[in-house]
């Protein structure tokens, strides 16, 4: 995935759009033409709207346009954050490797804070029980091998704040 | 749990790509052999029943111009609930969960401008007298959307 620097984006969004993400970011209106009731809401063409929505989308300003599962009422109650240890010079490897995996749902590298925090990446894993999400992190394990050099994993067992906003 | 097949078909193939074109349904209707009225008609219902979280697009935080990080504390847990309490007044503290570790307090800030932060972290520290360990994403490996019900 590409990625734009701040300043870019300055330049590659204007008011409009600004406009349009603060208008769709809780979702679309669920009608028979969904950007034409955008459009008429912003009092803008849709032929306009369609061009910054497929601009954005391009430059990654969007991420993706579609429904957003609950995990939890699907019964995916289980998530494990599982953390890993792995060298620094071969994280963009296999962080792209696990990130692949159905049952990952993001993937990335954060600091370490050593020595009490060795792992440097981290990988959402989701199941319907614990045991679910342990037989899933022993199959990163294996795909890791010899390049994991210790891990764990973090069990939610409470969620203390959820706000609207999704990231 | 039980889902219409249909239902676990539009879970399973609209977690991306819904058309940024003048009939969407449409185009959606051809690909998933499911007729655009009954396609609309089943995501109002899942999202009615909480299977569906939200419908439309989801934006990128850090390229809109904004400031976003995990971060964790270790909470004596004779204090848990205060702790939680000051954390969670931060409207920048967008989601938090307890987690069983040392490191047993793990949330989300969500900041207007990326300097903003810091600001809070630090913030958060001065108002908890705790250490607040900042783990921004240094890279993020993407994935496919592909939750399969």
């Amino acid at each position: 995935m590409p990625v734009a620097t701040k300043k870019q984006n300055d330049m590659l969004m204007d008011e409009t759009d600004r406009r349009i993400i603060e208008l769709t970011q809780s979702g679309l209106p669920l009608v028979r033409h969904p950007w034409h009731a955008v459009a008429e809401q912003l009092d803008m063409d849709v032929q306009d709207l369609l061009v910054r929505m497929q601009r954005m989308q391009d430059t990654g300003i969007i991420r993706r346009i579609g429904v957003v599962p609950n995990h939890y009422k699907l019964g995916y109650v289980a998530n494990g954050m599982s953390v890993w240890n792995v060298p620094d010079h071969k994280i963009s490897e296999l962080g792209h490797k696990i990130g692949a995996l159905d049952f990952v749902s993001h993937c990335y590298q954060r600091p370490r804070f050593l020595p009490e925090w060795p792992y440097n990446l981290f990988a959402m894993v989701h199941g319907k029980t614990r045991d679910d999400v342990n037989r899933q992190v022993q199959i990163i394990a294996d795909l890791l091998a010899e390049d994991n050099r210790g891990h764990t994993v973090l069990f939610s067992s409470k969620i203390l704040k959820k706000t609207g906003l999704r990231i | 749990m039980s889902l219409h097949p249909l239902d676990r078909k539009i879970i399973n193939h609209l977690q991306g790509g819904f058309p940024i074109s003048e009939n969407p349904w449409d185009e959606l209707s051809e690909q998933l052999e499911i007729p655009a009225d009954d396609i609309i008609n089943r995501i109002q219902g899942l999202q009615d029943e909480g299977y569906l979280s939200r419908f439309g697009p989801m934006y990128h935080a850090e390229k809109m111009g904004g400031g976003l990080t995990l971060a964790a504390i270790k909470v004596p847990e004779d204090r848990y609930d205060e702790v939680t309490d000051i954390v969670n007044s931060f409207d920048e503290v967008a989601h938090n969960y307890a987690r069983d570790h040392v490191l047993n307090m793990w949330f989300v800030i969500a900041t207007e401008k990326p300097e903003q932060i810091q600001t809070v972290v630090n913030q958060i520290e001065q108002q908890t007298g705790l250490r607040v360990y900042n783990m921004p994403k240094q890279e993020e490996y993407f994935l496919g959307l592909k939750f399969e019900v």
